[in-house]
């Protein structure tokens, strides 16, 4: 060792260190069970996709169906448009639900805190780090659905699939900044998962319904009712919101526009990301 | 300007039960300072606020000068820490650990291998430098937390018992690294009053969240310890009752009796300057005398007469 103290390192920046957080973070992530469990879970819904769409050719990936526009849309819509979203919530609950949460519960959050770097940049470069991870899972899935679609319907690929692969990732930053503020809310890492995976698929679809059904109130609040642009993006004309039934069981179907839906997971990206860090700054490693 | 950590009214409450009430303490210079007190006395608490790993309910902690609220990232740019017992990103090995602690900590480029190899070898842990730390044991998970510690050459280290989880080779190889650290100002807590005696020059006892005694491990030993010191001198033979009366004889000397066959304890009066004396005479005997120490026992006396309960 040198012989004496010496205190010449540099004073590094935040935003350099939050790059070096994502890095080991990311290694860590991309290193774990977790991470080739998720990958299986993609491989294998993507498997049994190409099974059902190559050995079935059904209807319901557009084989056979007459359509206007793009004829490789509604198998997009099928393949894409109906499983990304959960492919968006499982990658979130296995690398962003218990990314902050489990700093407290594992006591990682012991060998990074008591340094010279900021708690914010410890959140930040864990994001980043969550949200790489939960990228490739979505390009993976991405990748495949592209590679049926050119196999079964030919290059001419819909630039509609491009804007939802594109409003996807948006939903995966937003639904990601979301997870992390709940995974700061608990020191329990199994806590904070079953939560975000609570509510990402029950509470706000069942909020989403009650409120639209009996209120007929446009559920704006809700960060799934933003994601429903994913899918209808890829529907041509985009849907908009429709009242249909009769009498007492009249309903309106609210749709988002593209606008209200991205204005919607902005500002869950912000506010969520923002109320995450300051719980994070408060939150006592007692 | 010489190394040093201040508690100012530091205060910790959670609710109605305080764990931590108005610490006045300023440690400066060059020097270890064991940090004293039974479970839940607010050791820990104090080191996680030197840390900003809690926040003060009132007061400040400041190191070097900076309190750790106003700039965290100054004032821990010249001190490490090892509290509890931190556990690391299992995927990553000990070199890889070490390196993301390098480069957060600004570590030149060409220096930190070089750094990382120094520290895990003196934790003797290099072999294991490329192993995934999820593989390891406890004992070495603290072995790479220590290296930690030594990868910057911190000005201030803070500890907060180092050797938990370590078998009695690493918890010697721990004490050896702490005694190693001169220059510098450490700040250890411990459980084990023979290593604090054996490592530290001063000490500093809290129960129940307040500050009892802040001084030299000799005066404390003097003070509250019957007002003696306690030395134990070593033989190199079995030593009989010669020797022991005529240390009975020499002045300020209160008791001897034997520790085994060639050790005997000596509690004498007064502090470092009683000590020195006892020295001089001791070493005047000429009876295969190989050691002269300080024990543990005389603080272990102050201890239990400051400290009358744990919780």
């Amino acid at each position: 060792m040198n012989p004496g103290p010496s205190v010449e390192t540099a004073r590094i920046s935040t935003i350099a260190q939050v790059r070096i957080v994502t890095k080991y973070a990311f290694l860590n992530y991309f290193r774990s069970r977790r991470f080739y469990v998720m990958l299986t879970i993609v491989l294998l819904m993507s498997g049994l996709l190409t099974f059902a769409a190559g050995y079935y050719r059904p209807a319901f990936f557009g084989f056979g169906v007459p359509t206007t526009g793009n004829p490789s849309l509604p198998f997009y819509t099928a393949w894409w448009g109906n499983f990304v979203l959960l492919v968006t919530l499982l990658s979130v609950a296995f690398f962003g639900g218990d990314a902050i949460s489990g700093e407290f519960q594992n006591k990682t959050g012991y060998f990074l805190v008591p340094n010279p770097i900021r708690r914010s940049a410890v959140y930040a470069g864990k994001w980043f780090a969550a949200l790489i991870a939960a990228t490739t899972m979505l390009a993976i899935f991405a990748l495949i659905a592209l590679g049926n679609g050119v196999y079964f319907f030919g290059t001419s690929v819909p630039y509609e699939f491009a804007e939802s692969v594109l409003f996807a990732w948006f939903d995966l930053v937003a639904v990601l900044a979301f997870a992390f503020m709940f995974s700061s809310l608990f020191k329990s890492s199994a806590i904070s998962v079953l939560m975000i995976v609570i509510m990402l698929l029950f509470v706000f679809n069942i909020v989403d319904t009650i409120l639209t059904a009996v209120a007929g109130i446009e559920p704006w609040f809700s960060i799934v009712y933003a994601g429903s642009i994913i899918p209808s993006v890829l529907t041509v004309p985009y849907p908009t919101t429709f009242t249909a039934g009769q009498g007492p069981f009249r309903q309106t179907v609210f749709v988002p526009t593209i606008p209200e839906g991205l204005a919607i997971l902005a500002a869950y990206f912000v506010v969520t990301a923002l109320v995450g860090l300051y719980l994070f700054e408060k939150k006592e490693f007692t | 300007m010489p190394p040093s950590m201040e508690a100012a009214g530091l205060t910790k409450r959670y609710g109605s039960f305080t764990a931590l009430s108005d610490l006045n303490l300023k440690l400066e210079g060059t020097k270890c300072v064991g940090f004293l007190g039974p479970n839940g006395a607010g050791k820990t608490t104090t080191m996680k606020m030197f840390t900003g790993l809690i926040s003060p309910t009132g007061g400040k902690a400041m190191i070097n000068g900076v309190e750790i609220r106003e700039d965290k990232k100054k004032a821990l740019g010249s001190c490490a820490s090892l509290i509890e017992t931190p556990e690391i990103y299992p995927a990553l090995t000990a070199r890889e650990a070490l390196m993301m602690l390098a480069e957060l900590r600004g570590v030149p480029k060409g220096e930190r291998l070089k750094r990382i190899d120094e520290a895990l070898g003196r934790v003797k842990m290099q072999e294991w430098e490329d192993k995934k730390v999820g593989s390891f044991s406890k004992g070495m998970k603290q072995r790479v937390n220590v290296a930690s510690t030594l990868l910057t050459d911190p000005q201030v280290i803070i500890l907060d018992e180092p050797s938990t989880g370590l078998d009695p080779r690493g918890m010697s190889e721990v004490r050896d690294i702490v005694k190693s650290l001169g220059n510098r100002l450490v700040f250890m807590s411990s459980h084990l009053l023979s290593e604090v005696t054996d490592v530290c020059h001063e000490v500093a006892m809290i129960d129940h969240g307040k500050l009892l005694v802040y001084d030299t491990i000799s005066n404390v030993t003097a003070k509250f310890s019957d007002g003696g010191g306690m030395v134990e001198v070593g033989f190199s033979r079995e030593v009989d009752d010669e020797p022991a009366g005529r240390i009975r004889k020499m002045e300020g000397v209160l008791e001897v009796r034997k520790s085994n066959g060639r050790h005997l304890i000596v509690k004498f009066a007064g502090g470092l300057e009683a000590q020195e004396n006892l020295f001089e005479q001791v070493a005047g005997l000429g009876k295969g005398i190989v050691s002269f120490k300080e024990t543990s026992s005389g603080l272990e006396e102050a201890y239990l007469k400051l400290i009358k309960e744990t919780v």
